[in-house]
């Protein structure tokens, strides 16, 4: 299969989004990246729009449903929202939207800090494998993988996605 | 009794993740920071409108105090509340030990009511060790000051405060001042410093107030004040145990301050901007004066919220390594 390559894929996002915004009457909405490749991807739409606000970073791992199996993951970082969540429309974006568990656990962190007026949801990847009734506002391309594939994005500059195929590379 | 030692320490898994903490006591330096590292990012979550997380929801923490204690057990509470367990805290001192129950007897019965984590501070040193070793393996056990032995949260917390207000410890002077024979905290600060590679660890105290082989550390022992104090980083000061001496060991507390009671007079041979700090509670004109122990140099009461954070850290880390043994133990079952 052949990956998109992100770039392109950002700059269509940012049109998309725009769109999608104007639509909703948003004017100044607050952007939240989650770690990691969620800031990147981030970072990169903040740039594609020509916009300076201030990118709030959010780390789920003390929110994810998966602590009583996977446990603690070792390199938490605290989250830094610069800004007010109570009553504003918030845009958050991922990297890559496979089972939807990331985007409840970001949610339920988000709600800990106030009540958003709105959130919109920004992938660059959907992996059309959702496990919770969570979709994409706006979405980069959607991909449909085997089993045994999964898509690694790298950054943050430049932002490069990689296909790992666990029945060729045994160690993943 | 479960095989320990022989194969693995007792309070790491067979993957090396903390299953128990007990003490600082063949921790390793990459453990200890991972510590530190999960307890910063818990301090930001103590800042926010919530201060709660669902990390710990459905676990119950049992708070075991054979001694009493305000700020460990309250900051445990705390710690354990805002990772969303379920705290219960029994003050065994005052119920069924009593009335002639044994300390096995009554974590057994704790174990019947499915607690997941045992807190626990006893006056004989080694009964955490004791009790990880004897109760039920599921249940992480978190050593909250053992006797004369260890006080590893505390030390944890310690470092913490002493990495956020001066950075790494592998260059900082560091002092422990005072009553060190009856102290676990000392013990505990002494590891973690020198486990965190700090090079000049030094102790203040009578000859009276220290133990047998403090050599053992790889600290300098003083018993000058202002010796000890020259231009050190930071100075931890320890509270006179009276509850603990069987007498004979300090002619009087006037003689003990007047000695090693820390003063602005004293503190000023020190850097300029050298820490204070002190585990609590705090006796004022005994090891302290109240001008030091409220003035700029202070970091005492930035400590009491590190220790929340580091005790989440630890719950959290803790809990993690035993599901992470239980799972590893029923795959090589199958």
């Amino acid at each position: 299969m052949i990956l998109p390559v992100p770039a392109e894929l950002i700059s269509q996002m940012a049109i998309d989004l725009k769109a999608h915004l104007a639509r909703r009457g948003i004017t100044e909405p607050r952007f939240i990246g989650i770690r990691t490749g969620g800031i990147w991807v981030a970072q990169a739409l903040l740039r594609a729009l020509g916009s300076d606000s201030p990118l709030g970073t959010l780390d789920v791992s003390f929110y994810r449903d998966d602590f009583s199996q996977n446990g603690l993951h070792p390199q938490v970082r605290p989250s830094e929202l610069p800004f007010e969540i109570e009553g504003q429309h918030l845009v958050l974006i991922d990297d890559v939207l496979m089972s939807g568990r990331t985007i409840r656990a970001a949610l339920n962190e988000l709600f800990d800090y106030g009540r958003p007026a709105s959130v919109t949801l920004v992938s660059l990847l959907d992996l059309d494998a959702a496990e919770l009734p969570i979709r994409p506002n706006v979405v980069g391309a959607t991909l449909s993988l085997k089993p045994t594939e999964r898509v690694k994005l790298s950054g943050p500059a430049p932002l490069i996605l990689e296909l790992q195929d666990s029945s060729l590379d045994p160690a993943l | 009794m479960t095989p320990t030692d022989a194969k693995r320490p007792l309070q790491l898994n067979d993957q090396g993740q903390l299953r128990h903490f007990l003490s600082l006591d063949g921790l390793n330096r990459e453990l200890l920071t991972e510590i530190l590292d999960t307890a910063d990012s818990f301090l930001e979550v103590g800042a926010r409108a919530v201060k709660k997380v669902p990390l710990l929801r459905g676990k119950t923490v049992c708070n075991v105090f054979f001694e009493n204690s305000t700020r460990t057990r309250t900051t445990f509470e705390m710690a354990a509340q805002r990772l969303s367990a379920d705290v219960i805290t029994l003050n065994v001192s005052t119920s069924s030990a009593s009335k002639g129950e044994t300390l096995l007897d009554t974590l057994r019965n704790l174990e019947a009511m499915a607690a997941d984590m045992f807190v626990v501070r006893h006056g004989d040193s080694g009964a955490a060790h004791f009790i990880a070793e004897h109760v039920c393996p599921q249940v992480a056990i978190i050593n909250g000051g053992d006797g004369r032995h260890a006080h590893p949260t505390q030390g944890m917390l310690d470092m913490l405060t002493i990495r956020r207000h001066k950075g790494s410890v592998e260059n900082l002077s560091v002092a422990i001042v005072g009553d060190i024979l009856h102290s676990r905290v000392a013990r505990s600060n002494m590891i973690a410093l020198k486990t965190l590679g700090c090079k000049d660890i030094r102790v203040i105290a009578p000859k009276t107030l220290l133990p047998i082989g403090i050599e053992q550390y790889g600290v300098k022992v003083y018993t000058d004040m202002n010796e000890g104090l020259k231009d050190v980083d930071v100075v931890i000061m320890l509270r006179l145990q009276r509850e603990r001496m069987s007498g004979g060991l300090l002619p009087s507390e006037g003689e003990f301050y007047r000695l090693f009671g820390l003063t602005t007079a004293r503190l000023a041979g020190a850097k300029p901007d050298a820490i204070v700090m002190h585990p609590g509670p705090i006796n004022r004109g005994v090891e302290i004066e109240s001008a030091v122990a409220d003035g700029p140099h202070s970091v005492i009461l930035n400590q009491v919220t590190y220790g929340i954070a580091v005790r989440m850290a630890v719950l959290s880390m803790t809990m993690s390594g035993q599901t992470a043994q239980r799972q590893f133990e029923q795959e090589k079952a199958q």
